[in-house]
């Protein structure tokens, strides 16, 4: 459906048409340049045979009909992942296709994403389950008011993180995802992944630190304030039983929806992160296409982000469903 | 978990901010920005500073590049500042018949650092052909050295002399001349105009002249010159690489911003709370429609969206705002005020509405939304900075008008002029720091009222 509105909202001024046109004009006029039997032809009579094979060939598309059924045809070649040719770009392997060109850069942003969002859901539950038992302390209230940093986004603090690790003190790299030329181990290439991952990551931890641990921290609080949590300590079970069994286990559905709602709002911010540290995944696909004005990509990546977001929707709510014995699929 | 309803109005939560330490913190960084925009109204009127602010020719006067004056002090350096000579020119008219005259200008320089770059700048009004120029140069130490003869190109014509691989020459010369060796470091125009006689790179401080004497070809003839040696210092705020004084779109970058701020996360907010109001009232089809819009609109990629409409349709921020507005029409904000109207619904005074037969339109906007508006303040507050570090996104890929000036520009001017990597720091930091104060004030801010209105949390 997103997919959908996507598409809808790229060919509201008729863009996605165009870019189809441009392409069947320009095979046609390669056809017809090309073909030997029509050598004799005068230029005029030429375009207005290339003209006459365009309209056919937009018919048998069917771009001739209303807004409406055209917008369901972009739609399947959207759905089948055909997002045509791009325009100047290539991929890394030389093709021009702008599926290819997407699916290349994928895998770098689903390392980098993931890696992010799984550290930080982690560390943020840990944090807050300790700070809820340890209510009051001074690193409780630190973070209550450190919490108010968290509306500054992670890519911000990456500008601030490439001038101190990089500009300043020149121990960490300012972008891209392994050194060049590539190490000649695999061993070593993993370890230049992970030098190069350390900034995007620990920006994206600062930002999100302070009010995930509060917000869970809050979450923890109001659970571990409930009679069955008071009934297992009095029956002198060990503390971390009583965490792990009568306060985690209740809390996580809620906490699970409220990292869905920042685990969906964290792909934008994926995007100008990888702007930001030029990690070559789609994020950077996207500022490239922008500098080049390459359409069809620009338009493949927001399809691509569609379904991105759409696949992390489903896969929430099965970990919901697994988390939660009362939801059932 | 069920939220109680706050029993203050605006007016009665304003009171209460004062009580906060925190809230009278964020308040007085607001006064400061409120401050910031009437002087920016006040001073640079907007047309006049998107004009100035896209006109190539309008700082040739500046440096290039400056670091703030106050930035400078942190150096512990007293860095070169722009001299402008064109009103120390003593004036000797020579000859009468050519006319002939010297201009002197005399100066003291003593700073630690070399300045830019030097220009002189003429004017001239004449005849048939237009003057030439004999330029020369004294030193503290009264050697007078003979730089360069120029002839004006037109009416108005610049002498670069930074440029002039003959003054490079000639002050070579000189060195040469002074040390009985060739100097050790390379002789740019700007070192041998101002270093001194050591065989060392040091500044020479002291008084120095610039003598021009112009030769006109006719009596009529006039002249105008304008001598700038530009500095490495300007401002509060520095220039950037069009020499552009940075403190006029910082200043100008605050209202924009704000506007686009506060405008996007007001009309974003109150729109959610009239949709979630007839959502929750209405029920049914209307609901469950509203519900499943809301549903798709979570997964909709909205920042690629953003950035391919403004990219596609070239729309200006003003325009780019309705967009955002209706890109987030149909928000999380829905949900979770929705919960809210489900439980006002309930209450006996509207139940008394219902029953003196108020229309439902009369209940929603009159009675329902009223009563959800104070809780839903804060997160309005909060979102704003959100906004704001959106119309940054926007500017640093490059995808918004570029003749705006605002926060987020002057940020992707220096990264893609390699700020970072060329360590004029104060050019991303700048912007950077107004992000942020405006960041911290409005999330301090929405803090304190949600503490203010959620007595709950009070507790915890």
């Amino acid at each position: 459906m997103a997919v959908y509105l996507t598409i809808v909202v790229a060919n509201a001024g008729g863009y996605v048409d165009k870019l189809i046109e441009t392409e069947i004009r320009m095979n046609v006029a390669m056809a017809i340049k090309e073909d030997p039997t029509l050598r004799g032809y005068t230029e005029e009579q030429k375009m207005s045979l290339i003209e006459s094979q365009v309209k056919t060939q937009l018919k048998m598309k069917g771009l001739d009909k209303p807004f409406f059924i055209r917008s369901l045809y972009h739609l399947r070649n959207a759905l089948t992942l055909d997002l045509g040719t791009a325009m100047w770009m290539t991929s890394d392997s030389g093709s021009m296709k702008v599926k290819n060109i997407i699916l290349e850069r994928l895998p770098l942003t689903i390392l980098l994403f993931t890696t992010a969002t799984v550290l930080i859901f982690f560390i943020n539950l840990f944090l807050g389950l300790k700070l809820s038992q340890k209510y009051g302390s001074f690193l409780d209230k630190l973070i209550v008011y450190l919490s108010p940093l968290s509306t500054i986004p992670g890519w911000f603090y990456g500008i601030f993180l490439l001038l101190i690790f990089y500009s300043w003190l020149h121990i960490l790299p300012h972008g891209g995802f392994m050194d060049f030329p590539p190490p000649p181990t695999l061993w070593e290439k993993i370890l230049s992944v992970i030098k190069h991952m350390i900034l995007p990551l620990s920006a994206w931890l600062i930002s999100s630190i302070f009010v995930g641990t509060y917000s869970e921290r809050n979450f923890f609080l109001i659970y571990s304030t409930e009679d069955y949590v008071e009934v297992a300590r009095a029956k002198g079970l060990p503390q971390k039983d009583v965490e792990r069994k009568y306060i985690l286990r209740p809390a996580l559905p809620p906490i699970i929806t409220s990292f869905a709602l920042s685990v969906i709002s964290s792909w934008m911010g994926a995007i100008i992160t990888e702007h930001i540290f030029s990690w070559p995944g789609l994020g950077m696909v996207l500022s490239q296409a922008i500098g080049m004005f390459d359409a069809p990509v620009i338009i493949g990546v927001t399809v691509i982000y569609a379904y991105l977001l759409a696949g992390t929707v489903l896969l929430l709510d099965f970990i919901y469903a697994i988390i939660d014995p009362r939801v059932r699929i | 978990m069920t939220e109680e309803l706050s029993i203050y109005s605006l007016k009665g939560i304003f009171k209460e901010i004062l009580r906060y330490k925190i809230g009278i913190f964020s308040l007085a960084i607001f006064a400061f920005f409120i401050i910031l925009i009437i002087y920016a109204v006040i001073a640079v009127p907007y047309d006049k500073t998107i004009s100035l602010w896209n006109d190539s020719q309008a700082w040739l006067k500046y440096p290039r590049n400056a670091i703030p004056i106050w930035w400078g002090f942190l150096t512990g350096k007293n860095l070169p500042r722009n001299i402008d000579l064109s009103k120390k020119g003593l004036l000797n008219v020579t000859s009468q018949n050519p006319k002939k005259i010297e201009i002197t200008y005399p100066f003291n320089y003593n700073y630690d650092d070399f300045p830019t770059d030097f220009n002189i700048f003429f004017k001239s009004n004449f005849k048939n052909e237009p003057p030439t120029v004999k330029i020369f140069w004294e030193k503290p130490n009264k050697d007078k050295i003979f730089l360069i003869e120029y002839q004006l190109g037109g009416e108005e014509s610049t002498l670069y002399l930074g440029n002039e691989t003959s003054i490079e020459e000639k002050l070579t010369e000189y060195l040469k001349s002074k040390l009985e060796y060739h100097p050790p470091y390379s002789v740019s125009v700007l070192r041998g105009l101002f270093v001194d006689t050591s065989g060392n790179i040091n500044i020479e401080k002291g008084e120095y002249k610039l003598h021009i004497e112009v030769e006109f070809k006719n009596q009529e003839d006039t002249i105008e010159i304008e001598p700038i040696i530009y500095g490495k210092v300007y401002g509060i705020a520095g220039t950037d690489h069009l020499r552009r004084p940075l403190e006029l779109a910082l200043l100008w970058g605050t209202p924009i911003d704000l506007a686009f701020g506060l405008g996007a996360s007001i009309s974003i907010t109150l729109l959610h709370l009239i949709l979630a109001t007839i959502s929750g009232w209405f029920g049914g089809k209307v609901d469950s429609f509203i519900q499943r819009l809301t549903e798709i609109y979570m997964v909709l990629p909205f920042l690629p969206l953003m950035i391919m409409i403004s990219l596609f349709y070239k729309l200006t921020i003003w325009k780019l705002l309705f967009v955002l507005i209706f890109l987030s029409l149909f928000g999380t904000g829905v949900k979770t005020q929705r919960a809210l109207v489900l439980q006002v619904k309930t209450l006996p005074y509207i139940e008394a509405a219902k029953a003196y037969g108020a229309s439902n339109w009369r209940i929603i906007f009159l009675y329902i939304i009223p009563k959800i508006l104070p809780p839903v303040i804060p997160s309005l507050i909060i979102s704003i900075p959100a906004y704001v570090f959106l119309e940054a996104i926007l500017s640093l890929f490059g995808v918004l008008d570029p003749t705006q000036p605002t926060w987020g520009r002057i940020i992707e001017d220096a990264f893609r002029n390699g700020a970072l990597y060329k360590g004029y720091y104060y050019w991303v930091l700048e912007p950077s720091f107004l992000l942020i104060l405006t960041a911290v004030s409005f999330a301090l801010l929405g803090f304190v009222i949600d503490r203010i209105v959620n007595p709950k949390l009070k507790e915890i």
